[in-house]
């Protein structure tokens, strides 16, 4: 579908202007796949709401962003530390400012046998090698524009790669601190995970955005979890009032593998989080859980796809809005279970709180059902919050504030509850509980 | 301590209460029996700020202030309880976590200092022990799952921790088997005090055979159209209401 060329224009030049100064760039393999993306996304440009998975997202809020090609300029600021939400010293720690890496504020002493892990810049200048295999894989195609221009801008990321069973023991937090001191911030931050088979990790992601500076922050992470491999990926998404973030997640799970994803979606003024995940043989696990909390007039968008490959394949979605003012909320969850899929196994629950007359909730639930036995259930629900509960409370010396505070922690949690790591459960329940003190 | 003065009040427009006058006492425990439809709940309802009932008439004070103005989490600091007919589930929220900050938000409000974790536990395990219950329930959320008898005790339990000087039962016994109601009694004579006063709203006898009310008031249309002491309940027990459900409105 044809798209204007103003949504195009500053991507293209953006990237006529960095080509060759983008990490790898003395690859031509590499250089040979950022043009063929860009390519592809020129012939589309971004995604309009003609397309059935936008229907409820309009990305025209970039357009007011202004972006040129200065934009894409790597743009590094000082910063002494890093907010970390673990312990020093408890966890691995990788820090990204302005989408690039710093090391300096990084820690990752000691990895275990079997693990590479590293930035994608940095890799790309010394061990190009290592990435060339798992980014060859990716269909530069019209079909997710974003992720295409992300293939061709994308500036840093990380690189974790598990050989078979491996384990890569300490929590990895990734913190993403966003700043423009001036003009807009844009770029393109890109992930490829890679655990074989046995191996496992938790990754734990933190955005944040320190002021208001428009940016436009658009990521993509690839997936692969080989047979029995487990991987824990906790996200928090808290960017600043003015960024349009973007981020799409593809997974390819392998038999009685298991993907557990948990998003806290708080910030940005607008927000895309897209899932796709195929489980491809016997026993694959996914499990893609999330909390979003919304109010003025933010707009967050929480799509996924889950595509169930082969039988005996179990997926499970809890999904927990709250919004406020005049928010708006998305949710899209589609489960396709193909012909040969028997017994699999779907559950799928979105269920949002509207704590004012304007905020408004806009849910998609799609099952795509093809084999006969199958056990699929899914629930959508949109209310106030209980004013039996909130009076029982109140009548107790709870004051409403006190009482709604309560109830929607409450409401939350339950989705929180659904994390595998069970220690990391408080750690977004803090973030909850200072969004409601808010 | 309470003084209900032509007390009017009406639900979606249709009159419920016609003038109420009612006075209570600290030491007093005060029965109020009647035919469904009566009004009692409403009464209940009225005095502890529930929506959706509008006071057309009268007023209600309560150690002198007038309580209709307050919200419902101000007449709680001012020592009012509700023991609900329907206790409400609230999945997610652990009865510790539900009381600890009743308590504390009630202690705010009288400008009493608020208690940390381990101080509110050593009140926890001091009236558990007074009332004879375990602990257990504390750890669960607040009703779910909980079996009538076992809402019925948790509120008792509340009752407890907040020391309320006044508290009304509103239909506490409904549903309720003679075991539960007996522990119900039990707790609710095991904190009164000449300090408080307490309100029973029923339909039958059987709870008042166990607290035993110094005054028993019948309403019947809004009103309170008879009043006496615990004989009339006995009364009431084997004649029922229809002498005053025949009253016109």
């Amino acid at each position: 579908m044809k798209q204007d060329i103003a949504i195009t224009a500053p991507f293209a030049t953006g990237y006529d202007r960095l080509r060759t100064a983008l990490p790898g760039h003395a690859q031509p393999w590499m250089t040979a796949l950022r043009d063929k993306a860009m390519e592809a996304f020129s012939a589309v440009g971004l995604p309009t709401q003609k397309r059935e998975s936008w229907k409820y997202t309009n990305l025209r809020g970039l357009q007011k962003l202004a972006l040129d090609e200065q934009s894409f300029v790597p743009r590094p600021i000082s910063i002494d530390r890093a907010p970390g939400l673990l312990p020093a010293g408890s966890a691995y720690r990788m820090v990204f400012v302005n989408g690039l890496f710093r090391s300096e504020l990084s820690d990752l002493s000691g990895l275990p046998e079997g693990v590479t892990l590293g930035s994608i810049a940095d890799l790309a200048e010394t061990r190009p090698e290592s990435l060339q295999d798992l980014l060859s894989n990716q269909a530069a195609d019209g079909d997710q524009p974003l992720v295409a221009l992300n293939t061709a801008l994308m500036s840093d990321g990380l690189l974790l790669r598990l050989e078979a069973g491996s384990k890569l023991g300490r929590v990895l937090e990734v913190i993403h601190v966003n700043s423009a001191e001036s003009g807009v911030l844009a770029h393109n931050g890109r992930n490829l995970i890679s655990l074989a088979d046995g191996s496992e990790a938790t990754i734990l992601e933190h955005h944040i955005g320190l002021d208001d500076a428009p940016c436009f922050i658009n990521l993509a992470t690839d997936v692969t979890l080989g047979d029995g491999a487990v991987l824990r990926h906790y996200r928090i998404q808290a960017e600043g009032a003015k960024t349009l973030h973007t981020s799409t997640v593809n997974g390819q799970l392998a038999g009685n593998s298991f993907y557990d994803g948990f998003t806290l979606t708080i910030g940005a003024e607008l927000s895309r989080s897209e899932t796709n995940m195929k489980l491809t043989a016997e026993g694959a696990r996914c499990h893609l859980n999330g909390g979003y909390l919304m109010r003025g007039q933010q707009h967050c968008d929480t799509t996924t796809v889950i595509e169930h490959l082969a039988p005996r394949t179990s997926c499970r979605e809890v999904f927990k809005g709250v919004l406020d003012d005049r928010a708006r909320g998305v949710f899209q969850g589609r489960i396709v279970v193909h012909p040969h899929a028997q017994q699999t196994d779907g559950h799928q629950l979105n269920r949002v709180l509207l704590l004012s007359d304007n905020a408004e909730i806009n849910a998609k639930p799609e099952l795509e059902i093809h084999a006969d036995d199958v056990k699929c259930s899914h629930g959508c629900s949109a209310g106030e919050v209980d004013h039996d509960a909130l009076f029982y409370l109140r009548s107790r010396g709870l004051s409403e504030t006190a009482a709604k505070s309560l109830l929607i922690r409450a409401f939350l949690a339950d989705s929180v509850s659904e994390m595998d790591q069970e220690d990391l459960q408080p750690v977004f329940l803090e973030k909850i509980s200072d969004w409601l003190a808010a | 301590m309470l003084e209900i003065k032509n007390l009017h009040a009406s639900v979606d427009g249709k009159a419920i209460l016609r003038g109420i006058d009612l006075t209570v006492r600290p030491g007093e425990v005060h029965a109020i029996m009647g035919p469904n439809g009566s009004g009692k709940s409403t009464l209940a309802h009225v005095m502890t700020g529930r929506e959706g009932y509008e006071v057309t008439e009268g007023t209600v004070l309560y150690r002198g202030r007038n309580i209709l103005e307050m919200a419902p989490e101000d007449r709680a600091g001012e020592g009012i309880f509700l023991a609900f007919q329907y206790p409400v589930e609230i999945p997610g929220v652990t009865n510790t976590t539900f009381m600890k900050e009743a308590l504390n938000a009630i202690r705010r409000y009288r400008g009493e200092e608020e208690l940390d974790a381990m101080e509110f536990m050593k009140v926890i395990r001091e009236k558990t022990k007074q009332l004879g219950i375990s602990s257990d329930m504390l750890k669960r959320a607040v009703n779910v799952g909980f079996s009538g008898g076992e809402k019925k005790r948790n509120d008792i339990l509340q009752m407890a921790i907040l020391e309320p000087s006044l508290a009304i039962l509103d239909e506490t016994d409904s549903g309720l088997d003679i075991d539960a109601l007996k522990t119900v009694a039990d707790g609710v004579n095991l904190l009164r005090s000449p300090e408080n006063a307490t309100l029973i709203i029923t339909h039958y006898q059987r709870l008042l055979d166990y607290i035993i009310p110094d005054f028993v008031h019948v309403l019947a249309h809004g009103r309170i159209v008879k009043s006496g002491d615990r004989t009339l309940a006995q009364e009431l027990e084997k004649t029922g209401y229809a002498e005053f459900t025949g009253e016109a409105a």
